[in-house]
């Protein structure tokens, strides 16, 4: 059994221009001890989903299920929430500096981590705190251990989150997009820090970012989201080398120097869509470059298809239409031309129709 | 920290300086004939003329300015025209009016107002945050002296023509050594005048700024942490949204030491506020310059205080 099972999670806000739909019925599983990397580009419901396990939330209707060794915790009250809060499922954020309170020393933030779920004294609270920033290699950590958060580089203050997300042992680890808000080298040693942590304490780790290829150093297997749904989920290396989903493959496309790079194929054009407004049939369609009558009018299943074990793709080209290679990409290109017809047909004449202002229309 | 206090205090003094100067010109230079107004309708010219050349009204401008601020550095503030007493000791009597004034209702300005504050804050658009909008928008709307009065009319006269007086009416005030329950029974009403009116001020001010800290990363990384709600709102988001606050107190309450001229007035206490106005009043100028620079140095002392508070309470101000 996993250790997280989320199944047909769902979570809007109603707002005043109407009701955010920012996760649509989305469903994942966490091994104990593994890592899956959620990516997606901006809006794509990455953090809303993560924060909504937690109830961490304010304003949200949820539903669905999800299941936390054995425990459904999105039927949980705000105080049993809080038992797995930080001591059970951890959770880091992307900006460590405004996510570490200005006011406090960072020594004193891990203490009060470990005490709220702990009873342990002050001075061994502190001593555990001088450990843990010594384990994210932290130099210097009895000096550091009473510095404010301002005192610290961006790097260092990220590893201070993470010791404190680390200090009660936590079976499962949720990072925010740990690193967009650092620089590219700091990134890397960050990434390798996270992935040395969690084969050091086996816990299972969700790693979110919207740079697929960061999470190729960590992530055993990859759920790519997009508009609040899954798009395609497999091991990494499927991801990498036999992507279903034109979606995945479009980010791929973008990852500098990455397989799928040198093809004809462009990086995604366009913008994300309205969560108030989302597109007919697959959410992508808009922006798709193989998008057929079907893709307009049906929203695609969530089916396995054969790019490996567990590879599950929403998209309805053919299963077997994988990969990054020109072949792939030819082969795709002729399974969907005896499928257009009139809904892709008026999709280009308004596309084309806003291309003066300089907008992309979509739905 | 040093450094800063240092500068601060020299801003504060030239503060001050600019603030003496400025009153010599008001009410030395641009009065008609500060000696004539002394010596009363009835003088003589020749009582007018040596009025004028024991106040050394004869000498140049300049010569008086700075024996002016000779006697100023003495601590001279000279002696009223008509209480014939000097002023620094008129100022000392009248000032611990406003110290019990400005204590008290601070006391109670702050409580009250960071009450309500919290209590709308915690949970927006309730009930009750909205009873928090209308004692805002009561506190800020209503006049002091129209609070003042109503407090009056309901505590002690409608009380006390009941037969119980449990509070004093206008012009009642015991020294806080002389009894100390006296005291606090004849200021009650004053502070409640003060406090009330200034409380609203205190709870908009805290409920904006604790929604706003609510909102902040840190707090989802305190709620991610596994903290009870009430540690996060009081160690939490109150410790950064102290920061505002705690600079308007400081500056509110130098505002009452400076003198309460309204509460002072319906309540009928010899305060600085009531004395300015009744030194307008009979053109006492030694007393009028004395209370305005008290009323300054409580502004200039506060902003100090303030900024190294400011400085202590949030560790990313850097004092140099
Ligand atoms: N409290 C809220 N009220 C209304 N809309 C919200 C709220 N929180 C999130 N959203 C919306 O939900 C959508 C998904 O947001 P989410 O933060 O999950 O995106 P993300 O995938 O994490 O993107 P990013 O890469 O920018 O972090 C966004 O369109 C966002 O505006
Ligand atoms: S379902 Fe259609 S539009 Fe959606 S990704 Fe697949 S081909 Fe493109
Ligand atoms: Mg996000």
């Amino acid at each position: 059994m996993s250790l997280l099972s989320v199944r047909d999670l769902t979570v809007s806000f109603p707002t005043s221009d109407g009701v955010v739909r920012a996760v649509r019925g989305l469903s994942f599983d966490v091994e104990a001890g593994q890592t899956l990397g959620i990516v997606g580009e901006t809006g794509s419901g990455k953090s809303v989903s993560a924060l909504s396990l937690l109830g961490l939330n304010p304003g949200a209707d949820i539903s669905g299920s999800a299941v936390f060794e054995g425990t459904e915790l999105l039927a949980l009250r705000q105080d049993q929430l809080r038992r797995v809060r930080g001591a059970e499922i951890a959770m880091i954020f992307q900006d460590p500096l405004s996510s570490l309170h200005p006011y406090y020393r960072v020594g004193w933030q891990i203490c009060e981590a470990i005490r709220t779920h702990r009873r342990t004294s002050r001075a061994e609270a502190m001593r555990q705190a001088v450990e843990l920033l010594r384990m994210v290699s932290i130099p210097q950590p009895e000096r550091r251990v009473s510095a404010f958060p301002h005192e610290l580089s961006g790097g260092m203050r990220q590893r201070a989150m993470i010791a404190m997300a680390l200090a009660l042992r936590p079976k499962l680890l949720i990072a925010d997009e740990p690193t967009t808000a650092l620089d590219a080298t700091v990134q890397a040693q960050l990434m390798e820090l996270l992935g040395g942590m969690q084969r050091e304490l086996g816990m299972a780790m969700i790693v979110i970012t919207h740079d697929l290829g960061l999470v190729a150093t960590v992530a055993d297997s990859v759920l790519v989201m997009y508009a609040g749904r899954g798009a395609e989920r497999a091991d990494y290396r499927t991801i990498f080398r036999s992507p279903h989903h034109p979606y995945t493959r479009g980010l791929l496309a973008s990852i500098p120097g990455a397989a799928g790079s040198g093809g004809r194929l462009v990086p995604i054009v366009g913008q994300p869509p309205s969560l108030i407004r989302i597109p007919s049939g697959c959410a992508f369609h808009p922006r798709c470059p193989f998008a057929m009558d079907v893709c307009v009018r049906d929203q695609p299943p969530f089916v396995p298809v054969s790019g490996g074990e567990g590879h599950l793709s929403a998209c309805w080209l053919p299963p077997d239409a994988v990969g990054v290679d020109a072949a792939a990409d030819v082969a795709r290109q002729r399974y969907v031309e005896g499928r257009r017809g009139p809904a892709i047909a008026r999709l280009r004449a308004a596309v084309a129709g806003a291309r003066p202002g300089g907008a992309v229309a979509h739905g | 920290m040093i450094r800063f206090v240092i500068r601060r205090v020299v801003q504060g003094i030239v503060t001050l300086w600019v603030i003496v100067s400025l009153v010599f010109v008001l009410f030395f230079m641009t009065n008609p004939d500060p000696a004539r107004l002394l010596a009363g309708k009835s003088a003589t010219l020749s009582e007018v003329a040596s009025i004028r050349a024991a106040l050394g009204l004869n000498h140049p401008i300049w010569q008086q300015y700075l024996s002016y601020l000779g006697r100023l550095l003495s601590g001279n503030l000279g002696e009223s025209y008509k209480l014939h007493e000097p002023v620094t000791t008129l100022l000392g009597q009248w000032v611990q009016v406003d110290i019990s004034l400005a204590v008290g209702a601070g006391i109670i300005w702050l409580i009250l107002g960071l009450s309500v504050g919290i209590l709308a804050a915690r949970r927006p658009r309730s009930v009750w945050d909205r009873s928090a909008t209308v004692f805002v928008l009561t506190g800020l709307s209503t006049p002091t002296f129209i609070l003042g009065l109503l407090l009056l009319y309901v505590f002690f006269y409608v009380l006390t023509t009941h037969g119980i007086s449990i509070f004093p009416g206008a012009g009642n005030y015991t020294p806080f050594l002389t009894n100390p329950a006296e005291w606090a029974r004849d200021l009650i009403l004053p502070w409640l005048t003060l406090a009330l009116i200034t409380a609203a001020t205190y709870a908009r001010l805290s409920r904006s700024s604790l929604l706003e800290v609510l909102g902040e990363d840190y707090i989802r990384t305190a709620r991610a942490k596994g903290l009870s709600e009430r540690r996060i709102i009081y160690r939490h988001a109150l410790r950064a949204a102290i920061t505002p606050i705690v600079t308007q107190f400081g500056i509110d309450l130098a505002t009452v030491l400076g003198g309460a001229i309204i509460t002072e007035t319906v309540f009928g206490l010899p305060g600085l506020g009531e004395n300015v106005v009744s030194a307008i009043g009979r053109e006492d100028l030694p007393v009028i310059q004395g209370i305005v620079l008290v009323a300054a140095a409580f502004i200039v002392v506060a902003n100090i205080v303030v900024d190294a508070v400011y400085a202590v309470l949030d560790p990313r101000v850097r004092l140099s």
